[in-house]
This record gives C-alpha cells, structure tokens and sequence, in this order.
C-alpha cells in the first residue's frame, strides 16, 4: 500500500540528496517526493509518498529518522490529513471549445490560466482522486503536456479520527508501536 | 582569539580529547599538517590512506574512544573510503579529516579534487564539506559528537583548503543545536512489560549477544542478567569478549562457522533475546527457516533495525545496557536445566569431532595453531584479525573473557584490515599485548604498514596462518565450485626475510611442536615478533552454514573422509 511521511528537515545544501540516496540505497520505492518551506525559517518539509509492498512504512520513517539533517518524521497515512496535488495541464482546444471546456474545469474548481490559439492550461487543485478525475476527463481532448507537484499533506487540527482519538493522540499511538 | 582554519582543526581535536591521529600529507592538507607541528598531538604517518582508516579504526574499537584519521583530497579521500564503509558496518566511532581544493574551484575538476562528501555518503553516519572557517567550531563538534552517539559510527569533513588558511576569530562552542540527532530514550514500560512476559513464560530461552554489548559496555550486567535467568549466551562474531567464554552459560559463536549444538539451539529455542545485534545474514542463514519456533525480543539503539531482517514479538529501541539495568531487577530468578541439558548433550557430541581433539597426523593445522596461541598467551591477549579462515578459527579456538580483546572486520569482512587496526589498537592501549592474526592473502594487501608499526616502535606480535592459497575462497570452490581453484593459489614472498628487511625479527614455523615455543619466545622479546606458520594448504573451517541456507543444514568436519553433508 501506499503510505504518506510528512519529514521536518534542516534546510541545508544536499539534503535532498542524503534523503534520495537513502530510498535509493535501501530500495525503498518512492511514489512522489515533494519538497518546500515551512513555518520555520530554516527548515524545509517533504511529503513523500513510499510504496511500503516490500519495506514498511515504520522501517523507511525509522531510516529517514537516521540522517542527522532530518528534525522529525510523522506518518500521516492513518491520520485525517488535508491532501492537495496541484497540476498544470495544457490541453489541445480550439476557440470555439473554450466555453465548454471552462465550464468543465469549473465544476473541478480549476482554471484556464492561459490561452493560446489551439490549447489553454488549466491549473487545477485538490487531492489526488480530484485531479485524476480531471484529467480522465481532459484526455480525449488531447493533453499536451502535464506537470504535477505530487502531493502535500498536513494533519487537521482539532477533528478525532473516529475512534474518539485526537490526531495527535492518534499520531502517538502509529509512532509508538511497531 | 584569531585562529586559522587549520589551527581550528586542531584545537577541536585537543578540546574533544585526542592525543593521536593518523594520516597521511598532500597539497589540499597542507596548511593542516603545517599548524600541526604547534600542537600536542601524535601524527602517526602510514604508508597508505587505508592503514590510516583502519588504525582509527582498531584506535576505537580497542578503546572506545573516537578514531580520528587525515588525509588530503582526491585519492588520500578515496584511499581512506574502504576503512569508512568498514567502520561504518561495524558502527565504530571515527572521524574522518580531508583536505579539499579551495572553493573558489571546487566543481571544476581542480587537480586532485574529488566529490568525497558525495562518494562518502552513504558509508559515513554524516558529512560536511566546510568551504568557510567560522563553520569549522560548530562542525567538529557536532562531528564527534554525532559519532559517538546512539549507535556510533564514522562522520567525514571535508575541509576546503583556503577555509583552512582563513583566519577567524575562535570560539569553542560548548553546546551545539542538532535538532536531528536524536539521543535514545529509555526503553518504554509498555515493551519492558511484554518482554518480562516472554521471559517468565519461555523453556528453552537463548540470549543472542552482539557487539551492542561491547559498544554499550553492557558485559557486566549482561552476565547478572544471565544468571539470574538460567539464559545461556550465544555470541555473534562481534560480539566475542561481550560475555565471558569460560563461563559455564556461553556457548561461544552462531551462525556460518557457528559450533553446530549452537546453531541447533537457535533453532530449537522458544525465545531469543537479541541484544545489541542485528540478525546479519551470516548468522541466520535462510530467514525462512530462522529459529522457526521462537518468539523473539530485540533489543537495540537503531530503530531501524527492528523488523529489518527478522519479526520480532517485543522491541526494547533503547541503549542495551539501560534495557539490562531496568529488565534485571524486574524478572524473576529462573532455572532452565533440562534446556542446558539438552544443549549441554549436543556440546559433547560437538567436542568429539572438534579438531582439536584430532590427531594432525604431522601436519600444522590452522586450527591449532590458533588453539595453542590461546593457551601460550593466557587467552589474554588483544587480537586483531583479518579477513578468512584463521579469523573464523580464532573466533572458534581464541576464547575471550574479555571486551574489546578481539578486534575484526566483521560487516564488510575487510581484507588488509588486521595490521593497520593492531597499530590502531596499541597505541590505544600501548600496554597491552597485541597480536594480529593474519592469513597470506590479507597480510599482503596492507603489509606496507609494516613500515609504520617499525617508524612508531610498536611492541606488536605478528602470526601469519600461511596455507599459499586464498584459503576461504579455496574452501568455497572445494564446497561449492567442484573444487575448480580460480585465482585461489597465491605465492607469498619469503616472509622471513620480508619482515627482517623492516628490522623486525622474524620466525618460520611449521611443526606443531615448535608453535608454543616460539609464541613464548616471541612474547619475551622486548618489540615487534613476526611468525610465518606455514599450515596444511586444503583444509577448511568447519562446521558450515552456505550462505542463504537453513541454520541447522551444516557442513561438518569429517571424521576422516570427505564432508558430509547433515539435515
């Protein structure tokens, strides 16, 4: 199955390397990556997405834990979590389509942030089933080319995660077992 | 106060605690070596980078103290990297010092430049590049310190030549901010709980002792904990000397040349206690089929280690010896004799076909050769090893009562390793008796280091098990490759007159009887002694796990003819 690690790291030269060169090392399958600022100053926060069929998720947190620039790892995959994916898409379209194909991204709360004679990009946003959805339905127009951010992910806030635990609690509880 | 860059180098190195280092000059070390000549520290100049690394090595392993090694950039750094990756399979405490083009040229293929912090990564515990020497304070502090924390291991820094020449104003930092150096926690009440439960309601329990208990000095209440169990104890290779052999609980070596009553006690137990070892292939064989009807308890500092290789039913992620201090007072004294019984029987059946008790029929064995240094030196002393067959024979006849008194290669099974870490090892305990026991292939790998050991006059006895050929790849085409001898026969040079062209004094042995004298001989004289046994050339070590297959599938010393193959 696929699972979500959220990683606080030091924002120093090469991390991304030490942190790519340990999933290559050990095999570890990554499914997407992402890498970005956070709400301290030097410290940066990845989401990775690992594909845990052949090393579990605890084994690959644990080895991330290892690397002396990496602050704290927290495996989000059990926790209620707001995901976002965000994707630039640009779509073959001729003028007379673009009304209909502005009112299709609509219903995806995306949009068309450019247009040129024969194709537009539509930027859209959202977890990865929104995105996906949309882009089924892009694909017989003809995508020309696609970029996608892979996902972010963040632990809400004050909601239980249905067994009457906090997140935090509920955080606790997957960190501190095996 | 204004320091260089260099000079920093070697006030950190005073202020953490270091009176030795070894190394090797060149052009991007320079300035280092110049502002050395100030300092009270003693350079020990080797022949080659890689003696450097592993006498940093054997330094901590002997010691327990952190191994600092130097070198310059380009090949000095990728001379030193096969002793960084040794040391980093062991978990040994090092610091690696090199020397970088200046950062005005670094990234554009300078003469001798080389990417060290990228080649070292994965075979360090950490590294920095510094190309500015107001980094350098707060740099080797955090170096020392994240190698010896936790489970230790080798850092490297990378030091650009011209941060070596800046001068900047000094200060120590006596704290560093290492947000991600994460110290271990006491082991949780909840897992010692379970692990108490397993332990009060096993039969036949083993303990698994690996060099966790070297590491966490953990020897002492290891053996409470044993006896007040009735837990006998199995060690791994690196875990020799963690408990006493001539206690009556030890059962000596598991795994691949692992005594046979030993490994079939692994399989038959109905719990094992992992602690501070980290179920290494040598030592399970086919995971499949590892010690089918026993739960397990893994104690151990790397988290990353629990369920790496083996499913365990309670894990202590905790310093061994916290785990031991907090488990000890809580479980209850328990007997387990019909369990030492039955492996006490297997013992005897083991001793009847064991080697020693065999005739030679005129040869020299290896095996007792091994056994007789033992007996000559009192099991006393500190034995350094390399990479083959006579290590797994002085693993099998060397018993140490002690910590820290066998010093090996065992993680990355490093050939040319035993002189330079014995030079290591006695000038960290310049007291003690050294011996390095080496086979002919290893010996010449790193024999210019013979040259060291005469320039810093070491007391250092030197036993080459002779056989003229690669024994333990030999022993691996007889068994497995239909006894076709590829590139297994070596010549050796005349050894004797090899050492004596050094001025070291030097013997040629090759019958039984001359063994014990001329160790006795050896370990009068006043400085370095070099043996040459010239043994039996086909022989091998007994008994055999092949690699991936179940533990109690060994091969076994014949009685008289061919191996036999028992399932």
């Amino acid at each position: 199955m696929k699972h979500t690690l959220v990683a606080k790291v030091s924002d120093q030269p090469g991390v991304l390397n030490r942190v790519a060169s340990l999933f290559r090392r050990r095999a570890f399958n990554i499914e997407s990556l992402t890498v970005g600022g956070s709400e301290t100053s030097d410290v940066s926060r990845m989401t990775i997405v690992v594909d845990t069929a052949k090393a579990p998720a605890h084994l690959v947190a644990a080895n991330l834990r290892k690397l002396i620039p990496v602050v704290e790892v927290t495996d989000v995959t059990h926790l209620p979590t707001v995901d976002r994916d965000l994707a630039l898409i640009r779509v073959g379209c001729a003028p007379a389509e673009r009304a209909e194909l502005a009112s299709l991204v609509d219903i995806f709360r995306g949009r068309i942030v450019d247009v040129a004679q024969d194709s537009v990009i539509v930027e859209v946003t959202g977890d990865l089933e929104k995105v996906n959805g949309l882009l089924e339905l892009l694909r017989p127009r003809g995508i020309l080319e696609m970029v996608r951010t892979g996902k972010v992910a963040m632990v809400r806030g004050t909601v239980t995660n249905g067994n009457g635990k906090t997140a935090q609690q509920a955080q606790d509880a997957t960190l501190g077992r095996l | 106060m204004q320091r260089t860059g260099a000079q920093i180098i070697w006030e950190s190195l005073l202020r953490e605690g270091v009176d030795t280092v070894f190394g090797y000059p060149g052009g991007a070390i320079l300035p280092a070596y110049d502002a050395l000549l100030d300092y009270p520290i003693r350079h020990v100049l080797v022949r080659h980078e890689q003696g450097a690394a592993h006498m940093a090595d054997g330094y901590a392993r002997a010691s327990g103290k952190v191994g600092v090694a130097v070198a310059t950039s380009g090949p000095g750094a990728t001379n030193l990297t096969t002793g960084i990756a040794t040391a980093m399979l062991d978990s040994i405490p090092t610091v690696f010092i090199t020397g970088q083009v200046p950062s005005k040229v670094l990234g554009t293929d300078a003469f001798q430049e080389t990417d060290v912090t990228g080649i070292t990564l994965p075979i360090t515990k950490h590294n920095y590049l510094v190309t500015d020497a107001h980094e350098l304070p707060h740099v080797m502090r955090e170096a020392f310190l994240i190698a010896r924390s936790g489970r230790p291991g080798p850092v490297l820094v990378d030091i650009c030549k011209d941060a070596q020449q800046q001068k900047v104003e000094f200060e120590w930092p006596e704290t560093v901010r290492l947000p991600g150096l994460h110290e271990p926690a006491p082991p949780a009440e909840d897992d010692l709980r379970r692990a108490i439960e397993l332990i009060e309601k096993a039969e036949r329990p083993l303990i698994l002792a690996g060099a966790g208990v070297i590491r966490s000095g953990s020897s002492t209440v290891l053996q409470e904990f044993a006896e007040k169990t009735g837990t006998p104890v199995a060690l791994t290779l690196l875990g020799i000397g963690g408990f006493p052999q001539s206690h009556p609980l030890c059962l000596g070596m598991m795994g691949m040349h692992g005594e046979a009553f030993v490994n079939r006690a692994i399989q038959r137990a109905d719990l094992l206690l992992a602690f501070g070892m980290r179920f290494d292939d040598r030592v399970t064989g086919n995971l499949k089929t590892y010690a089918p009807t026993a739960k397990k308890i893994h104690v151990e500092i790397d988290a990353s280690e629990i369920g790496k290789n083996v499913k365990v039913d309670a894990a202590l992620v905790s310093d061994l010896r916290a785990a031991l201090v907090a488990l000890t007072p809580r479980v209850p004294a328990l007997r387990h004799d019909d369990w030492l019984a039955e492996i006490g029987d297997g013992q005897k059946e083991t001793r009847g076909r064991d080697i020693i008790h065999q005739p030679d029929g005129g040869r020299l064995l290896a095996a007792h050769v091994i056994h007789d240094l033992w007996e000559a030196t009192g099991g006393s002393a500190v034995v350094v090893t390399d990479v083959g067959q006579h290590q797994m024979w002085e693993a099998q006849y060397y018993k140490h009562d002690q910590p820290r008194t066998l010093i090996t290669s065992g993680g990355l099974g490093t050939m040319g390793f035993a002189l330079p870490a014995a030079i290591g090892a006695k000038m960290a305990r310049p007291q003690a008796e050294v011996w390095v026991v080496a086979g002919d292939g290893g010996f010449q790998m790193t024999q210019c280091e013979l040259a060291t050991l005469q320039q810093e006059k070491l007391d250092i006895k030197i036993a080459v098990i002779n056989n003229g050929f690669l024994g333990m790849v030999r022993q691996w085409q007889e068994f497995f490759y239909d006894r076709r001898y590829a590139s297994t026969p070596m010549l050796s040079p005349d050894f004797v007159t090899l050492a004596s062209a050094y001025g070291i004094r030097a013997h040629r042995v090759n019958r039984r009887a001359d063994v014990i004298p001329t160790v006795d001989q050896a370990r009068k004289f006043e400085g370095p002694v070099f043996i040459e046994f010239q043994v039996e050339q086909e022989d091998s070590v007994y008994p055999m796990v092949p690699a991936g297959s179940d533990l109690g599938a060994m091969i076994r010393r014949p009685a008289e003819a061919p191996a036999e193959v028992e399932r």
